[in-house]
């Protein structure tokens, strides 16, 4: 296990992550797609971690990369839920006249 | 012992690639979100892997309850049961393909061309008891920022996905009396 391949590991997560948001129709799956690719950004930066800097001040990055998944998450059902009270809809392409 | 540790990771990094993609790929919502939750476990095991202990079965504990719930939403708002009624729920999908394979060449790329420099520092004796300290010491800043974002989450949510707030029931200024509902409530209505 070295940081090299991690972080491929973790690029793959990123691409998969990112095929997934851009490509799906549903919200929650467009948002399943976001959370591949921060779970690709747990392991690269806990990888940065542990090969290059290892001292507490990266742990507390990690920590931060967690609660801004949570928020994401949260937030993200909530305007899910409203949208679908809205407009009885979950696709992404109902919702083109949110954009701008 | 290093062997060990190298099939340890190359399983479980087997696991977290495969059932992220098996996400895109499997018709039935909850297997969707079922894959999603053992991709974060299995990510969540590296990162424990990686010395982290706490960080990483933290992520397993949040991300397998944070799929519960999704599985919940999906049942809730998808309308249909693609399992039943196998359809596409993409659009451009070639362009998306492209794009993801793009940037996977790139940060692959990347990963293994970029000259890591060497380790600086040495992990702490107990690296849960030392983000601890830092945590609330010199890295103060963080938790101070992070619960305020926390609570206004909480209370945004509650707000976007409430059906009706006392103000759609009392005015915007809550001195509307008697109440607005659909149904009048008390005794003999």
């Amino acid at each position: 296990m070295t940081l090299q391949l991690v972080l491929l590991v973790a690029a793959a997560l990123f691409a998969v992550g990112l095929y997934g948001a851009i490509s799906q129709q549903v919200v929650v799956m467009v948002m399943m797609g976001l959370e591949v690719m921060v779970n690709a950004v747990i392991l690269a930066a806990a990888a940065m971690w542990w090969f290059l800097a290892p001292d507490p001040t990266g742990q507390v990055l990690l920590l931060v990369v967690l609660a801004a998944m949570t928020v994401e998450m949260a937030t993200g059902f909530a305007v899910a839920t409203l949208w679908h009270r809205a407009r009885g809809s979950d696709m992404t392409d109902a919702a083109t006249d949110l954009a701008g | 012992m290093s062997v060990l540790v190298d099939i340890a990771f190359w399983s479980l990094a087997a696991v977290a690639v495969v059932s992220a993609v098996l996400v895109f790929v499997v018709d039935s919502m909850a297997r969707a979100t079922y894959a999603l939750a053992l991709s974060f476990v299995a990510v969540g095991f590296v990162v424990v892997m990686l010395h982290q202990s706490y960080l990483g079965i933290v992520t397993v504990l949040m991300m397998l309850m944070e799929m519960a719930v999704m599985a919940v939403y999906m049942v809730m708002y998808m309308g249909m049961n693609p399992a039943l009624m196998p359809m596409s729920m993409v659009h451009s999908k070639r362009a998306a393909l492209a794009v993801s394979v793009a940037a996977f060449v790139v940060l692959g790329a990347g990963a293994m061309l970029v000259e890591w420099p060497v380790r600086r520092g040495e992990p702490a004796a107990d690296v849960t008891a030392a983000l601890g300290e830092a945590l609330m010491g010199p890295q103060m800043l963080v938790m101070v920022v992070v619960s305020p974002v926390m609570v206004a989450t909480i209370v945004g949510g509650v707000v976007l996905a409430a059906h009706r707030t006392r103000y759609d029931r009392f005015g915007d200024d809550l001195d509307r009396r008697p109440p607005r509902d659909p149904a009048r409530g008390g005794v003999g209505r």
